[in-house]
């Protein structure tokens, strides 16, 4: 058995980011770049179903830009055992991606297909069930735990009101929460290796997808800015300003 | 055509979330959407179509009541919607674990892009949305013939849950796809209010130490009829359950007053609190992040401060 695991190239969670003064966009040159911190979840979880004999074979896969393929490496020393990059410079939206995807698994095979929950640069929080949805198979958001026998998948979620566990029949999408796991670091020996895996490129005339997006940004502008207030000195004074000036208690 | 909004419930009651969504159907009903209707799937559900029944602007209610829309799982219910959509400009639903979680698997089977998270609505086709953790919103203009939205609650104030009297049409059921399965549920249970609805939240970040330390909190919270929450290195320690996290990744919030307690003020948790009114921080690092953005800040250790405030609440309150 497979798994496949989609690693989005996005800018990394500690760079403050600028919007542009064009508002086109956010300011994304010289910018710090890094694989989606729910993908590495994502990754981490494969690995794992791999090192316990679930799965044989871990592949990664990333769409967009040429640079993508750090990426791709990044999962690769990781563990990951190939790769895929479905290249374009379009830009790309969750169906877009989806039906890129699912091109990608109709060939692969995969039972078990794992994504972040939400790309921390477009916080879309859609492509899982997206695909999910095209495939006709099940989908398991906001996974905290994941537990496999045979051909049964167990999945705790994360929900608003606590946890809630839901069983599927492979094969199933899984999108990582926080808590699924604690990714590993990629060992320098292990970073050399990922060098000589193998990645294979796609175009998506090739996968005979239109990846046109859907949604036209119009403009990206910055948020109001808060003021910062004041330093109260104790207690008492902060229940004073509470009460009498912002009068909330 | 007319707008739809998928109810939120538990079955018994309908969640104050739909309230939002309604908010923001109401705003696409005035920009010349048509009628809004609410649609309660679930199992024994009546008393949540009843109840959606009297929120104020609804013109009908839709129930599906049926055992394979029992906990709403995705799978089943995504097909009831599109077998409704052809009737609907827009359907919409709260951006919850549960909206997140059903709308992108209907706008797929309806072959269009899901707009998440709305936080603003400039005409029927163009939407307001946040981006990068907030540091960014975005304008975008939908090219499809459907509009599949997910609202963020703080950003649309709920309509008037009573007052309205709209007929409840019963609508058959698509049936059980058969491919998932609900297991069990292990949902935190609080007397304190649900934190997206709250007037005033307490959080607690990795500065508490421990989860008994969050009983310090909760006195505080019951002063003051608060919820408490909390910042992923809270719950990633295990101090809380992951519900209770505030944050890009977990619960965006707007209450009243906001009080961030021993935590820094990382981006990822402004994301998700610095809409609320009024901002408190207590942390002992006076170059603590979160002091940019509070309203009052006061440096010092927590463990002196909350058992003060609490006190100073306790005798004002007598
Ligand atoms: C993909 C991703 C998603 C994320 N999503 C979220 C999210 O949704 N929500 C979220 O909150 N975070 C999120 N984070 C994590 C975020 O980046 C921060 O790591 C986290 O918010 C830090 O939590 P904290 O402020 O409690 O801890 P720290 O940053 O460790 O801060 C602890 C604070 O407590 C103070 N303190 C310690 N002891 C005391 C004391 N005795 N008295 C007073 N003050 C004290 C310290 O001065 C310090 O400022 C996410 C991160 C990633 C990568
Ligand atoms: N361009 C992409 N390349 C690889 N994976 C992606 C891409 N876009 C989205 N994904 C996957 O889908 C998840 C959710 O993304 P989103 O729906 O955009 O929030 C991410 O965490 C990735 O696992």
């Amino acid at each position: 058995m497979k798994a496949l695991v989609a690693v989005k190239r996005v800018v990394d969670y500690n760079v403050k980011v600028r919007v542009k003064a064009d508002q086109t966009g956010v300011e994304t040159a010289n910018v710090k770049m890094s694989m989606n911190p729910f993908d590495e979840i994502a990754i981490e979880e494969a690995l794992r179903l791999r090192e316990a004999g679930k799965v044989e074979e871990v592949i990664a896969v990333s769409l967009g830009v040429q640079q993508c393929t750090e990426t791709i490496r990044t999962a690769l020393a990781m563990g990951a055992d190939r790769g895929v990059l479905v290249q374009t410079d379009v830009e790309l939206q969750p169906l877009a991606v989806a039906k890129l995807l699912k091109a990608v698994i109709d060939r692969e095979k995969p039972e078990i297909v794992i994504v972040g929950k939400q790309a921390i640069d477009d916080d879309c929080n859609q492509t899982g069930q997206m695909l999910a949805a095209l495939l006709g198979w099940p989908q398991a958001t906001f996974a905290s735990k994941l537990t496999i026998d045979g051909e049964n998948a167990e999945v705790t979620r994360e929900v608003d009101g606590g946890l809630e566990t839901i069983a599927f029949k492979l094969p199933l999408i899984m999108t990582t929460d926080l808590r699924l796991n604690e990714p590993r670091y990629a060992s320098l020996p292990n970073i050399m290796k990922a060098k000589k895996k193998p990645i294979d490129t796609k175009t998506p005339e090739e996968l005979g997808v239109d990846p046109t997006p859907r949604l036209v940004t119009l403009k990206v502008e910055e948020p109001a800015k808060r003021q910062g207030g004041v330093k109260v000195g104790s207690v008492a004074e902060l229940v004073d300003k509470l009460k009498l000036e912002a009068r909330v208690i | 055509m007319a707008v739809l909004v998928v109810a939120e419930h538990d079955a018994g009651t309908l969640k104050p979330a739909t309230l939002n969504a309604a908010a923001a159907a109401a705003e696409l009903s005035k920009a010349g959407a048509g009628d809004v209707h609410i649609l309660v799937a679930g199992a024994g559900c009546k008393p949540v179509a009843d109840a959606a029944a009297q929120v104020a602007g609804i013109a009908k209610v839709l129930l599906a009541d049926d055992a394979a829309y029992d906990h709403a799982l995705a799978e089943n219910v995504a097909p009831l919607l599109v077998k409704l959509a052809s009737g609907y400009s827009h359907l919409l639903a709260p951006a919850t674990t549960a909206g997140k979680n059903l709308m992108p698997r209907v706008a797929a089977l309806l072959d269009v892009m899901q707009i998440s998270d709305i936080a603003g609505i400039v005409s029927q086709d163009t939407f307001v949305r946040p981006i990068y953790a907030g540091n960014a919103l975005a304008t975008v203009q939908s090219k499809d013939a459907i509009k599949v939205i997910t609202v963020r609650g703080t950003a649309f104030p709920p309509v008037e849950g009573a007052g309205g009297s709209a007929p409840v049409e019963t609508v058959a059921s698509t049936g059980d796809s058969g491919l998932s399965h609900f297991v069990k549920a292990e949902l935190s249970k609080s007397e304190r209010p649900e934190l997206t609805s709250a007037r005033i939240i307490i959080s607690g970040g990795r500065g508490m130490q421990s989860g008994d330390n969050f009983h310090l909190l909760e006195s505080v919270a019951d002063k003051l009829g608060a919820a408490v929450g909390a910042s992923r290195a809270a719950v990633d320690a295990g101090f809380v359950p992951n519900d209770y996290q505030v944050g890009q990744t977990g619960k965006i919030v707007a209450p009243e007053l906001y009080i961030a307690v021993g935590i820094s003020g990382a981006i990822q948790h402004l994301a998700g609190m610095k809409d609320s009114k009024v901002i408190v921080a207590i942390n002992k690092d006076e170059e603590a992040p979160i002091f940019q953005i509070a309203d009052y800040g006061l440096v010092g250790d927590l463990f002196k401060v909350i058992p003060e405030l609490d006190e100073e609440l306790g005798k004002r309150n007598s």
